[in-house]
């Protein structure tokens, strides 16, 4: 399969990635070449094999739902790039 | 200097020789001397000097002292240490300070370690060469014109420059072990869970791992078993106990079954990387190991299923870099391109801190994943890899059956030139061809020097164990090591 400019856009806008048209065009090409090096992947016939996600297989974990230690507010907020004395401060979310 | 690895720095401090802190003193001057070399994204002076004179005191105090005391770790900035700039090779975190320790960091200063340094890394440790950096790529001491691989491009070379004896890396591709063969050092990347990931700024969690540069086995097993080990806060560390790996090094292994990995030796091998691979393979045969040829079918498709595996685990664990809680803020966000005038305020504040923030390595990666879980893509892609994956790991599981150990070579070429692969993303990709798959695995793997070429660049050996053997495969690297004197080669940097 090949990969539009419009769908390599669509994709940036999913991920939050503001992209000028100059990039837009570098990373379609190279996108492509990277999605179709991938593609071999469907060669190989995987009927009833199990998807794997962990190398080393993993259990869920369970713990005491007790109270422990957390971040003070001001350790939370001391890496905000913007705030002020008690929240962290965003461009207005509703119009 | 004249004690290069931890082992002889600890039987200098023990024995009254030198201080910490006079010790601390001459690394400090000579990471001066070789700031050319851009190691170090982070070094304060005082916090290392701070410490050394703490671990005097204590010396002084006659109190128990910890298995690294006085000795100097540079550690890659990947990993965070409380109220210490950690950058993760990325202009997005410029100016983070994290708010607590990693815990492979809580146990090197349990471990009375001196924290010497933050290393320079690809960004968000995403590339094989340390160009991803934002701030700027690491020379490879052995020859300054070349990378020193990457992405723990700067840990290799803080040790390979004798910046310090040890440091700490992490794999999830190849990040530990083919920046140690071509920086001339060994490394070590642990099976998945045996070192906790709490406080390792996350790329592709289910791949990750933290693990030890050094000079020789013996500093690469201490520094092993002080960062192993289970931890609450990382629920996928595993609980099984700890062996002392120093202690059992020199026992040599109660059977030494080496598997040579077919698919290792093909196309795109460096001829001089093969025949330092053959020579070690003789070296073994001639200690007694029985070798026997094994193919692991799947492996071919290593590199196609980790770049949809490790950018979907990418595109999901950087969504937190959106300008809001911490990071790079874009200080304009008003609509530039086509488009942007309809979408709200936030959103545009979110992607053009991303787009400031984030070098295009990790915008390509970030893409790459966003696109292989995308509706209508997600079965055909992600599903793919995960089920190939699989496949990979029974691979694995088949030739652990017939051999202790796989031998291969680390890296298919030694260090390559600034620039060689940059403008072609999928020849980095192709750097880490015979170390992606014990990732997929989950096994433990390591390089060790095995030989120089004509023009005096480095070859690493790679030896891979299943899952928690990574006593049996330091043992079986020692036999190697004992044979040899390629641990004993320097870099000659000043």
């Amino acid at each position: 399969m090949s990969l539009t400019p419009e769908d390599v856009a669509k994709v940036a806008l999913l991920a939050r990635l503001r992209v000028s048209p100059e990039e837009l065009a570098m990373f379609t090409g190279q996108l492509n070449a990277i999605v179709d090096h991938v593609a071999q992947l469907q060669e190989l016939d995987t009927t009833s094999v199990e998807p794997l996600a962990h190398g080393i297989e993993v259990r869920n974990v369970f713990r005491d739902d007790k109270e422990g230690e957390a971040l003070t507010r001001e350790a939370a907020l001391s890496n905000a790039p913007k705030r002020n004395r008690d929240s962290f401060l965003v461009p207005a979310v509703l119009e | 200097m004249s004690t290069d690895t931890a082992a002889a720095i600890l039987a200098e401090l023990n024995a009254g020789a030198m201080t910490s802190e006079e010790l601390a003193r001459s690394m400090l001057d000579r990471a001066e001397a070789n700031k050319r070399l851009n190691v170090f994204v982070h070094l304060d002076g005082d916090r290392v000097l701070d410490q050394a004179k703490a671990v005097d005191a204590k010396r002084r105090s006659g109190a128990k002292l910890g298995p690294l005391a006085g000795v100097p770790v540079a550690i890659k900035d990947v990993l965070c240490v409380q109220g210490e700039p950690t950058t993760c090779g990325s202009r997005m975190l410029k100016t983070f300070k994290p708010p607590y320790d990693a815990t492979a960091i809580e146990r090197l200063k349990a471990a009375d370690a001196v924290l010497f340094g933050k290393t320079n890394m690809d960004e968000f440790a995403m590339g094989s060469s340390t160009e991803n950096s934002a701030y700027g790529p690491t020379l490879n001491p052995w020859d300054e014109e070349r990378v020193p691989g990457g992405s723990s491009g700067g840990s290799a070379a803080a040790v390979a420059a004798d910046l310090t004896p040890v440091s700490l890396g992490t794999d999830t591709g190849g990040s530990i072990r083919q920046p140690a063969a071509v920086c001339g050092v060994v490394g070590l990347k642990p099976t998945y869970g045996r070192v906790s990931r709490y406080g390792l700024i996350a790329f592709a969690s289910s791949l990750d791992q933290i693990g030890p540069f050094a000079h020789d086995l013996a500093d690469a097993a201490l520094l092993l078993s002080v960062i192993s080990g289970h931890d609450p806060k990382d629920s996928t560390s595993v609980n099984s106990p700890v062996p002392n790996y120093l202690a059992g090094l020199d026992t040599p292994p109660e059977s030494l079954r080496i598997g040579i990995v077919r698919e290792f030796f093909g196309e795109g091998l460096d001829p001089e990387v093969e025949a330092a691979t053959r020579e070690a393979i003789r070296i073994y045969e001639k200690a007694g190991a029985t070798i026997k040829d094994i193919s692991l079918p799947t492996s071919k498709y290593g590199i196609p299923a980790y770049y949809i595996v490790a950018p979907a685990e990418c595109s999901s664990n950087l969504a937190r870099y959106d300008g809001t809680i911490y990071g790079h803020r874009a200080e304009d966000f008003s609509p530039v391109y086509p488009g942007e005038e309809n979408l709200p305020p936030l959103v545009r504040m979110m992607m053009a801190s991303r787009a400031e923030g984030f070098g295009a390595e990790v915008k390509r990666r970030i893409m790459l994943g966003t696109f292989a879980l995308s509706a209508g893509y997600a079965d055909q892609y992600y599903n793919q890899a995960l089920k190939v994956r699989r496949k990979i790991r029974d691979d694995f599981d088949s030739a652990f059956k017939e051999v202790d150990v796989l031998i291969g070579p680390t890296s298919p070429t030694p260090a390559f030139k600034f620039g060689e692969r940059t403008a072609n993303p999928l020849a980095m990709y192709l750097s880490d061809i015979y170390t992606i798959t014990a990732n997929l695995a989950g096994i433990p793997g390591l390089s060790i020097p095995c030989g120089l070429t004509e023009s005096k660049l480095p070859i690493g050996l790679q030896l891979l164990a299943p899952a928690f053997a990574e006593d049996r495969l330091l043992r079986t690297a020692r036999v190697f090591e004992r044979a040899t004197d390629w641990h004993l080669k320097r870099a000659g940097v000043g």
